[in-house]
């Protein structure tokens, strides 16, 4: 049985709120511009994960698809992330440009500011949706097909949302406890849809990759290409091996010295030796194979932590009175029709925000699964809430009753 | 174990500490003869024995004031005489001389400079290995780098010098201690204090800021401040900011629990800044009207200028009040959930004191996971630390070799 690799990465980076005061609440509407050597420098960022990243994957990738004719993948890549590229690294998008020119990248659909507004508010989801898919018609000519929210946040109401709006897949996480005895390596179709496909993340061999790469004390340690093809080959009951993961795992989180890019570059190779082998894109593993089940999924899930949910991001009061909050400002702000004003509301319901709020580590001395560039979560709120004062100042500048 | 006080007659953090590690040490088995410089009972001390130190023609020397003031002297004859702090030292020195011929102990455990002189003298005539314990030193106290009184850093320094082992209460304190006096960091082992949960009282019957209870009700925030009013710790700094904070949530007041040499001067200073109203000076407090200040409080701030350890952030923790820490301290080593602030940055201050009394959701997530993580520590752990440093001295220490059990 031929079976195929559907590789999909995600791009993604937040506008961070700056060490944002009290003071500066009605002072310096500059919530996301600090210092340059501030931790929460955005464009210090984008260019530390560029050079170590974007631009060296880049490069290895656009290398697969003129050796590779039969080399597809797919990618995410959100508004917020585009808009910093293009004020400060444009050679960088341009790298990301070649690769879909070459019409083997397929762009994967998602909100624009990589929110979780489903959950809050549906129109205000459906808005930046559409925002998403006009940025990238506009920056890559493509109009995406499939769709992913959030954090891969999943549920058989955004399956029904996204069937209706014509997607022809949709991802999710592969998790044991949705997927019981049924393996994530066929294609299945969401419970109470009609058309649409569901293609879900096979964690373990993502994970092998994304997480466990530079682990030298794991017993899989070293993965090459060629090790990592034959345990696929030797998987028969398969149809498609979904590899879902951060872009950033390559450079990032699995660092150039470990060996990532020599595992990347080999892996089209090692996997098309096997005859019948292919690699597809989302779009193509949808129409390629018919429903094998559907899966229903009525509680959230998402690609998260150990609990495959939104706890890291809405687990605590401090997270959740910050995002409801901010969605209650929501018929006030676009009732301003000001631009500025609406686009820095946006940008403070990205995820990473609520994030960097997560207090389910803190304490218990396992610091390292916390990546954020505050202190504490005890100051990202701070900084949150001083910037979600700020957003009511404007209104009440504006003469809006608050 | 060489001391300078023991609760009830402790002036701050250095007798509570005391006396908690010589509770967790003895239920481990160590057997400790403490040995303060003035003459009174210490009712919850049933673990070691205590005794004075003081000249054989004195009766009684008693503790005047509350802080490290002065002492009095009744003479067998009935004379009375006053003595200041280096006097005593000298005359502890003496005294603690003449008990050390008549004891038998393995280990000298000496704590803080007053009890150096003592120490070394102990050292000199025994030959027995020598621990000092620093709970601060005299820069922290001065409030600024190399600062302070000569003879204390000459105390500080010979002592330092002299001992087999140093013990400091935080890393920062034996940073300091490295920069301060050029200490070889190994020789420094840090030993962190605790609060001990056991000793925390209940709280029962109504809170006696009565007052601030009945604001509260009204929405008014309280900010506690538990301390000395000393230069070292911060206070100017904390009513500047706190002035900022009344301009922005007018409906906040600062309760002041303490005295000190500072108290003339903040109670003027919060008048120029125009909070005189916001701004409460309840005096030095003990027992329930001391618990209480943490119970009234919406958030507990030590806006110190150098903390060798604070454990007062520790008891405010354990009697329900967030924290808000210089990171000028060594507590701020300890507890990650807890807002921090270098003692200078009197906006940040403010920043983070606005954000707790507009938040409730701040301080009660703080709250919850400070609660937390300070169960999660014990003076368990620094007593097996130190014991572990009597043990390396003493199979170190020839007269001693075929010692086991440590007793100091």
């Amino acid at each position: 049985m031929s079976k195929a690799i559907s590789l999909y990465l995600h791009v993604h980076q937040p506008f961070r709120v700056r060490h944002y005061t009290i003071f500066d609440v009605g002072a310096d509407h500059g919530y996301f511009e600090s210092t340059y050597e501030d931790r929460t420098n955005n464009e210090r960022i984008i260019h530390k994960v560029a050079e170590k990243s974007y631009l060296p994957t880049n490069r290895h990738l656009l290398k697969l698809l003129q050796d590779h004719p039969e080399f597809c993948l797919s990618l995410s890549i959100t508004g917020t992330v585009i808009e910093q590229l293009e004020r400060w690294a444009p050679h960088v998008l341009d790298s990301f440009k070649d690769l879909v020119n070459t019409g083997r990248v397929e762009i994967v659909g998602e909100t624009y500011h990589h929110s979780l507004a489903f959950f809050y508010s549906r129109a205000e989801f459906e808005r930046q949706v559409k925002m998403h898919e006009e940025k990238v018609m506009q920056v890559f000519g493509q109009k995406p097909k499939v769709f992913r929210n959030t954090e891969l946040a999943y549920n058989n109401d955004l399956a029904y949302w996204a069937d209706k709006a014509g997607y022809k897949a949709i991802l999710a996480e592969g998790w044991d406890k949705v997927l019981g005895w049924r393996s994530p390596n066929f294609v299945y179709r969401p419970a109470y849809s009609e058309n649409i496909k569901l293609l879900m993340k096979n964690y373990r061999l993502s994970d092998d990759i994304a997480f466990r790469f530079g682990d030298r004390n794991w017993s899989g340690w070293p993965l090459t290409a060629d090790k990592f093809s034959n345990w696929l080959n030797s998987t028969h009951e398969a149809q498609i091996f979904n590899l879902f993961m951060d872009y950033e795992t390559f450079g990032e989180h699995q660092w150039h010295e470990s060996g990532i890019f020599d595992f990347l570059e080999h892996l089209p190779s090692e996997w098309l030796r096997e005859h019948g082998n292919k690699f597809m894109t989302v779009s193509q593993a949808a129409d390629s194979f018919e429903p094998a089940d559907a899966v229903d999924i009525p509680e959230t899930l998402t690609w998260a932590d150990t609990e495959r949910d939104l706890s890291a991001w809405l687990g605590n009061s401090m997270q959740t009175s910050s995002i409801l909050s901010l969605y209650a400002l929501e018929e006030k702000i676009l009732g301003t029709h000001d631009l500025s004003l609406i686009e820095d509301w946006r940008k403070l319901q990205t995820s990473d925000h609520f994030y960097y709020m997560c207090t389910k580590w803190w304490g218990d001395g396992d610091i390292h699964a916390y990546f954020s560039p505050y202190e504490n979560p005890y100051d990202a709120f701070i900084a949150f809430t001083n910037a979600y004062h700020d957003l009511r100042y404007r209104l009440n500048e504006k003469g809006v009753e608050l | 174990m060489l001391g300078w006080e023991l609760p009830p007659h402790n002036s701050g953090g250095l007798g509570v500490a005391c006396y908690q590690l010589c509770r967790a040490l003895s239920k481990k088995g160590a057997d400790i003869e403490f040995v303060v410089p003035y003459t009174a009972e210490h009712p919850d001390v049933d673990f070691m024995s205590v005794n004075a130190a003081h000249p054989q023609d004195v009766q009684r020397v008693l503790k005047a004031g509350i802080a490290y003031d002065s002492f009095k002297y009744v003479k067998s004859s009935g004379e009375i005489e006053w003595v200041d702090l280096f006097g005593q030292s000298a005359i502890y020195e003496e005294a603690v001389g003449r008990i050390v011929g008549e004891t038998s102990f393995d280990v000298i455990h000496a704590h803080d400079w007053l009890t150096c002189r003592a120490a070394i003298r102990a050292k000199m005539s025994t030959g027995k290995p020598l621990i000092v314990h620093f709970h601060s030193i005299e820069a922290d106290r001065a409030g600024k780098p190399m600062g302070g009184n000569p003879l204390v850093r000459e105390i500080e320094s010979l002592a330092l010098t002299l001992a087999d082992k140093i013990v400091a209460v935080s890393q920062y304190t034996k940073d300091a201690i490295v920069r301060e006096y050029d200490i070889p960091a190994d020789k420094i082992e840090v030993v962190h204090n605790h609060s001990d949960p056991a000793s925390l009282i209940p709280e029962e019957g109504e809170n006696v800021y009565r007052y601030l209870t009945a604001m509260r009700e009204l929405g008014y925030k309280v900010i506690v401040n538990v301390g000395r009013l000393t230069v070292q710790k911060g206070l100017p700094n904390l009513l500047r900011a706190f002035q900022l904070v009344v301009q922005r949530s007018p409906k906040t007041f600062l309760l002041i629990v303490g005295s000190g040499e500072q108290r003339n001067e903040l109670i003027q200073q919060a008048a120029d800044l125009g909070i005189a109203q916001n701004v409460l000076f309840t005096g030095f407090q003990r027992g329930k009207n001391w618990r209480d200040s943490y119970g009234v409080a919406d958030l507990f701030v030590m806006p110190s200028v150098s903390e060798p350890f604070g454990l007062t952030a520790l008891e405010a923790i354990g009697y329900g009040t967030p924290v808000l820490i210089s990171k000028q301290s060594g507590v701020s080593e300890m507890i990650l959930n807890a807002l921090k602030v270098d003692f200078w940055d009197i906006h940040e201050m403010a920043n983070k004191m606005i954000a707790v009394v507009q938040n409730d959701v701040l301080r009660d997530e703080l709250y919850r996971n400070a609660y937390h993580e300070y169960r999660s520590h014990s003076w368990d752990e620094s007593a097996d630390k130190l014991l572990s440093i009597y043990e390396d001295h003493l199979s170190k220490s020839p007269s001693n070799a075929d010692k086991a059990g440590a007793a100091a």
